[in-house]
């Protein structure tokens, strides 16, 4: 297995164990696959990923926290003949850039949304974001998120999944190699509904943060198992524009 | 040229895709719909994109976007809705990108009036947002200089790759005048920075650091630029101040009304002059200090801002011995010609 040349040969600041790592490769996989590396631009978020800007090997830009769909908006708009995915974290989709992520959607802009679910602010130190799980303890809610003052996990692709005009919203999960491959599956159609001018397309990844979580690695992926992913179900939520 | 009768914001907005815009993204609020609205309409017409955005917020961003492909990007506001984009504008200072942004103020604070005010001077000429960075402000006082000032603004913006805002008020975007537009340009493209598609090696736009010395060297160089405004780009109207001596200050809409005031004194015997900031940054200090007090006897700085926003820049490069007097109205109040009129004859005694 080798290095995928859209990646670039450096040392990652990532966690040990957490799948930002896997996220990345995959996507830089497509990318390779598709020969797209010369039409790619990544709109990167604010959080973990913000480290990325030193590993990509294709154009990027750095936005704030919240709002690469409306930098990609303005992105893809100017150049149509770029290739276009964002990469969000869930305190940075589903809090504080809910608008941007909406509307993005509903204007059924023809960029690729990825967003990476952990249920935790990572960056700043674990904090309860807006997919943290009922009764799950974080660093801002040291007692267990309570729903009946913190609210529910937000289920983005539920959500999304309302609106007429995005193309494909899918959740899949990074926790197993069988599940990375059907989400790196999932992750290509999503480029290639982009090459194909077919409009929005938004994938949602489950992933974890040992760190955050105060569990090694391999108990971290047990844990997605047995709490995350029943919380958030995969599959597609709509496909082809059709819901399902 | 072409000369049109049009009003203030729409001339805006045709004398940007005069200058090569190609990428509008705004949000309504009043005093500047105008500007979106004609955008909506010519733009597509140009061969450039008009959003409206779901928010000030994202409009700005998504010229973030526009920008970081080398398109000549726009958006406007007012007041309010510039505090919110004051985020995107210190990302775009931060990633080097330039964009043309227009404040069409208004009253404040909060959501304040409706009316046309210079409420927003503070806001906007001490680094609209956060990490003290500065923007070049244009400070028109006519329909004619929107168009003049607006298509500049891309030019330097470009040249300088920093935002660049237009500050102008609702009085000045709701007014008709007879104005010559500039001959369409088409804008060369950025591609020695931007990520407009090219053979070449990967890029990074980004206002991101990780080593705090290579943001402090981000930041001298940001110091120098800005040194080279002072040095270079500072624009200022005198008008009658050959001999004055009294000297009203005065910029924007209020600068044009003070200009007629001093026709009006010197039809009456008084020695009075006109100073006009036409750039607010950079400001002129150099030519409000080399003001010789054994001429000028008193100077009256004229804003629609309670209270004074730039009586304070005036009152810093001022020589101390030259004594500065304040006029001022606000809340959408717009000043009149004999008001100025009379505190100069007030302040002579």
């Amino acid at each position: 297995m080798s290095r995928p040349t859209s990646i670039k040969d450096c040392a990652s600041g990532y966690c040990p164990g957490c799948l930002h790592g896997v996220a990345h490769r995959i996507i830089a996989e497509i990318v390779d696959e598709l020969g797209i590396s010369q039409d790619m631009v990544g709109v990167m978020p604010v959080g973990c990923a913000s480290l990325s800007f030193s590993y990509w090997n294709f154009d990027s830009i750095h936005g704030a926290h919240g709002r690469a769909p409306a930098v990609a908006t303005g992105v893809k708009r100017c150049a149509p003949d770029r290739v276009v995915f964002t990469y969000q974290g869930d305190g940075d989709l589903a809090a504080i850039g809910l608008a941007e992520i909406m509307h993005a959607a509903n204007r059924g802009e023809n960029f690729t949304a990825v967003f990476i679910n952990n249920s935790i602010y990572g960056m700043t130190g674990g904090q309860m974001a807006p997919t943290t799980l009922e009764g799950m303890k974080t660093s801002t809610s040291p007692k267990g998120r309570d729903e009946t003052t913190e609210g529910y996990p937000m289920n983005m692709c539920g959500i999304l999944a309302q609106l007429d005009a995005p193309y494909y919203i899918a959740r899949f999960a990074l926790n197993s190699p069988q599940n990375v491959l059907k989400a790196k599956a999932g992750l290509k159609k999503a480029f290639m509904a982009q090459l194909e001018g077919k409009g929005f397309c938004f994938i949602e990844l489950l992933t974890n943060c040992p760190t955050n979580w105060g569990l090694t690695s391999l108990k971290s992926l047990e844990w997605m198992e047995q709490n995350t992913m029943p919380a958030f179900p995969l599959g597609a939520f709509k496909d082809g524009g059709v819901r399902v | 040229m072409e000369k049109r009768f049009m009003k203030g914001n729409e001339a805006i907005a045709e004398s940007a895709i005069r200058a090569g815009c190609r990428f509008f993204a705004g949000y309504p609020i009043t005093p500047q719909n105008e500007i979106p609205e004609y955008m909506s309409r010519k733009m597509t017409e140009a061969g450039g994109v008009f959003v409206q955005g779901e928010s000030e917020i994202a409009s700005a961003y998504m010229v973030f976007g526009g920008a970081s492909m080398g398109t000549r990007c726009m958006t406007s506001s007012s007041g309010l809705g510039i505090c919110l984009k004051t985020e995107a504008l210190s990302y775009m200072a931060g990633a080097r990108l330039p964009a043309v942004v227009v404040n069409v103020s208004r009253g404040g604070p909060g959501l304040g009036t409706i009316q046309p005010s210079q409420q927003d001077y503070n806001l906007i000429t001490n680094g609209p947002g956060c990490g003290g960075f500065s923007c070049m402000v244009y400070a028109p006082s006519t329909v004619q200089e929107s168009v003049d000032l607006t298509c500049k603004a891309f030019d330097m913006a470009e040249r300088d790759r920093n935002p660049v805002i237009v500050l102008t008020d609702g009085c000045l975007g709701a007014m008709m005048e007879s104005v010559e537009l500039p001959m369409p340009q088409t804008p060369g493209e950025n591609l020695e920075w931007s990520l407009a598609k090219s053979d070449r090696q990967a890029r990074i736009i980004k206002s991101f650091h990780l080593d705090p010395m290579d943001q402090e060297q981000f930041n001298e160089n940001m110091a120098d630029l800005y040194k080279s405004w002072d040095d270079n780009d500072v624009a200022v109207e005198l008008y009658q101040m050959q001999d004055a001596e009294y000297v009203i200050t005065a910029y924007g809409i209020c600068g044009r009304i003070a200009k007629a005031a001093v026709e009006e004194l010197r039809l009456g015997g008084v020695k009075a002059g006109l100073l006009r900031p036409i750039t607010l940054v950079p400001f002129p200090r150099k030519q409000l200090a080399e003001l010789n007090p054994q001429k000028v006897k008193k100077v009256l700085s004229v804003e629609m801002s309670i209270p004074g926003q730039m009586f304070i820049d005036v009152r810093e490069a001022l020589s101390a011995e030259i004594p500065l007097e304040f006029l001022g109205r606000s809340g959408g109040v717009v000043v009149e010609e004999e008001e100025i009129v009379s505190a100069v004859y007030k302040m002579k005694g």
